[in-house]
């Protein structure tokens, strides 16, 4: 009788012949393997920048273990990484860099964007503040949150996770020509852009 | 360790000059093209000198530093530091912000420490009113404060292992920084970024049984804490990549304007808490840490048992805390409790003229210092009768305290660099405002 | 020691020296004891309905750069309000007494548009080095974009 030590006895299987396909071995397309392995060892880059990068460590220390879904291996190289997590606000100092780590990374590639700031600006709608990193790359997943709690950064990750094992997120890339390809119109001149100085207003 | 009383013959600033001509050669004071031009002779083989840069996308240098090390070989001569690369304009945003909204802008600016920057901004904004918080309110701030010292001081011993190599301090470190932040988080609403510290008081008293988790924390982090000094500070490697690296004299660390763990690591004795009480820091027992070389060993050690000593405050403050309100009871300034809004209409209209509008504040500008865990945190406040801040100044000490970073890096070798950054404990949010 | 007009605010004593007079004023405070600057920053009373703190001997500018003074052995601060006119907006840097001022020089340059003469390297250093304007004076406006939103009636 052989054992195998996870297995059990196996001494059977060879004798099983074509019959033993049925529950010896697991059938799966191709496609759907890449998802499922793509998905679960998602590596992401390390982007954080502000408050939300302290909750995305949090996130990845041991209370609220990002291990669990392989993701606890945090690149320091983009070419290495598949997600980029955007935690934090982005200055407009910071624009071109995000944008050159971004091209960096090797497809597929995702983005979440962590925080109301990478979302949308934040509280901070002024000069100094990108308003939503979407404006520079192309988000897939965004976090809400001022900084969102590690549970929140989590759901975000496993709708990522869904939406890459279900195949959701390449159809969309392959649909509008992979996402990084911006397309900026400059805005048509008008007489009512020229915003009258306010002071003091809210 | 020693405490000390504060150097009393300080009074040759040789050294300053010293630093003055040293200023000529650790920092790097040049522009992007010429630093293309700097780099050296290609055809001279002994010429080794180059231009590094070193993030602002970097896994060791603590948030969006960007470093340009110039170096010969492994050793760096110049540096400098760029840093703007999380400019929020959050001093132009308080602006247009009211009092009461004020404390949401600039808690987070240091974000490991969030509510000391609430507690500068708090304190100078009652000073410009002129009105006294409640004692049970001072008592509360300071327990809030002195557990936020101590969550950012260990998420510094995190980050200080993890650059060093030690990665399971980085697991450790968030451990007992969960158990704060639960704490936090029953009492103020949020993990962080609390606005909980607001002009007047505090935003909502302690939730009842807040005694029973206080306990559970101080029985929990001391042991866990002599666990970090077990693994760490005997360790011989943490030991040889510390000691010795980055050091720092007294006289060079006060012209630089260097505040907090840095000026005491080099032996200094100033801690705001003991020496310009403010709070109710006079009533409570602790004791200032100096160090004796000036150099990462004595930083690190001096923030680990920092934590120690705020425990130790936190004892204190469980004993003494006392009854009363959390808030100022005058009304121009503090909201009315819901329930009183059902019935009064007076307390209807403060609630309305508090939130949309704000309140005013008297005339005239204020600066207030509270003793952060990386150094001075001071706000300048300066109000026009109106109610936003006219002028709001966050002094950040990690802004001034990376001026010393070319002087700490210079003749090391590339590897201490980020030993020196780590031990340097910025927090970018406060660096670039 | 020259004598510059004096207050004092909330228990510190606030001295208004004339930006001529800034860099004598720093030196001998430091000669008394000062031995750190705490902090270098400015504020632009552009809207500002009239400040009633000035001493009668003071004409107020535009501008007005603040440095902070701190002296540990007897527990004491200064604050030093310069007088700093917009069409001249240059002071002496105080980088040769104590070069911690080194980045706030540099911060209230790079957001205000006000020079210090002296400093070693006077550029910007929280915004691009390619940004045009200085943000924090009142004449430049926050930089809001308005925010609408789909079922909103009215543009906020």
């Amino acid at each position: 009788m052989r054992r195998l030590p996870i297995l059990g006895d196996v001494s059977r299987v060879a004798d099983d012949g074509l019959e033993g396909l049925e529950h010896n071995f697991v059938t799966a397309r191709i496609e759907d393997l890449v998802k499922w392995s793509r998905a679960r060892s998602c590596w992401p880059a390390t982007f954080g920048l502000a408050c939300c990068a302290i909750e995305m460590m949090a996130t990845g220390a041991a209370h609220y273990d990002l291990a669990r879904y392989g993701m606890e291996v945090f690149r320091a190289s983009p070419r290495q990484a598949d997600l980029m997590i955007v935690a934090g606000r982005v200055s407009q100092k910071m624009a071109p860099i995000l944008r050159q780590i971004y091209d960096q990374m090797m497809e597929p590639k995702w983005v979440i964007s962590m925080g109301v700031c990478a979302s949308s600006g934040g509280m901070f709608n002024n000069y100094a503040i990108v308003q939503g990193v979407d404006q520079v790359v192309p988000v897939d997943v965004y976090a809400p949150g001022c900084p969102p709690g590690p549970e929140t950064l989590m759901h975000a990750i496993l709708t990522l996770h869904e939406s890459i094992r279900t195949g959701e997120l390449t159809r969309r890339r392959e649909a509008n020509d992979g996402g990084a390809a911006i397309h900026v119109e400059a805005p048509p001149p008008d007489d009512t852009t020229e915003q009258p100085v306010q002071l003091g207003s809210r | 360790m020693s405490t000390g009383a504060p150097e009393g013959t300080v009074t040759d600033l040789g050294s300053a000059e010293r630093v003055h001509r040293r200023d000529g050669s650790a920092v790097l004071r040049v522009s992007e093209a010429e630093a293309f031009e700097l780099a050296g002779d290609p055809d001279n083989p002994d010429d080794e000198r180059m231009i590094l840069n070193m993030g602002p996308s970097h896994p060791s240098t603590h948030g969006v530093l960007r470093l340009m090390l110039e170096m010969e070989g492994e050793t760096v001569l110049r540096t400098k530091p760029v840093i703007g690369y999380l400019h929020t304009g959050m001093e132009k945003t308080g602006e247009n912000l009211s009092y009461l909204q004020g404390p949401t802008n600039v808690t987070r600016m240091d974000y490991a420490a969030p509510l000391f920057s609430e507690l500068a901004f708090s304190l100078a904004t009652e000073k410009l009113l002129g009105i006294e918080v409640p004692p049970r309110a001072t008592w509360i701030r300071m327990l809030m404060c002195e557990l936020n010292r101590v969550a950012s001081h260990l998420l510094f011993q995190a980050t200080n292992g993890m650059d060093l190599g030690a990665v399971s301090m980085m697991i450790y470190g968030w451990r007992e920084r969960e158990e704060v932040l639960r704490f936090f988080e029953k009492v103020t609403g949020l993990r962080m970024n609390h606005n909980y510290i607001r002009p007047g008081g505090v935003a909502a008293d302690l939730p009842d049984g807040w005694q029973d988790d206080v306990r559970r924390l101080l029985d929990l982090i001391p042991p866990r804490l002599d666990e970090y000094d077990t693994l760490l500070t005997g360790q011989p490697i943490f030991r040889e990549r510390l000691q010795g690296v980055g050091v720092m004299t007294p006289a060079e660390a006060l012209a630089l304007s260097a505040t907090g763990p840095i000026l005491r690591s080099t032996g200094y004795a100033w801690d705001l808490r003991r020496d310009e009480p403010y709070l109710a820091y006079d009533q409570v027992d602790f004791d200032v840490l100096v160090g004796t070389y000036g150099d990462s060993f004595d930083r690190f050690a001096i923030r680990l048992n920092e934590t120690r000593e705020s425990l130790r405050i936190v004892e204190q403050i469980l004993d003494q805390m006392p009854s009363g309100d959390y808030r100022t009871q005058d009304k121009k300034v503090t909201p009315p409790p819901r329930a009183r809004i059902d019935d009064s209409m007076e307390a209807l209209i403060h609630h309305f003229k508090i939130f949309t509008e704000g309140f005013h504040v008297p005339e005239g500008e204020v600066y207030v210092a509270v003793e952060s865990p990386r150094g001075e945190l001071g706000c300048y406040l300066v109000s026009d009768g109106g109610p936003n801040p006219y002028r709001m100044h966050i002094r950040g000490p990690s802004f001034v305290n990376l001026q010393t970073l070319p002087h700490l890096m210079e003749g090391g070798l590339i590897a201490d660099a980020v030993a020196v950054i780590s031990s340097v404990d910025p927090i970018m949010g406060e660096v670039d405002r | 020691m020259t004598t510059v007009p004096e207050t004092s605010s909330f228990g510190q004593r606030v001295l208004y020296p004339l930006p001529d007079q800034l860099f004598a004023t720093v030196s001998d405070l430091r000669d008394e004891g000062f031995l750190t600057a705490v902090d270098v920053t400015a504020v632009d009373y552009l809207v500002h309905p009239g400040r009633t703190d000035l001493p009668a001997d003071v004409s107020p500018e535009r501008f007005e750069v603040v440095v902070s003074l701190h002296a540990h052995q007897n527990h004491e601060r200064v604050r030093l309000r310069v007088q700093v006119p917009v069409d001249d907006p240059v002071v002496p840097s105080l980088f040769d007494l104590f070069p911690g001022t080194e980045a706030m020089e540099r911060e209230v340059f790079d957001l205000f548009g006000i020079m210090f003469d002296g400093h070693p390297d006077m550029t910007r250093i929280l915004l691009p080095e390619e940004w045009e304007g200085h943000p924090l004076r009142k004449d430049v406006d926050t930089g809001r974009i308005p925010v609408q939103f789909r079922e909103a009636p009215v543009q906020r």
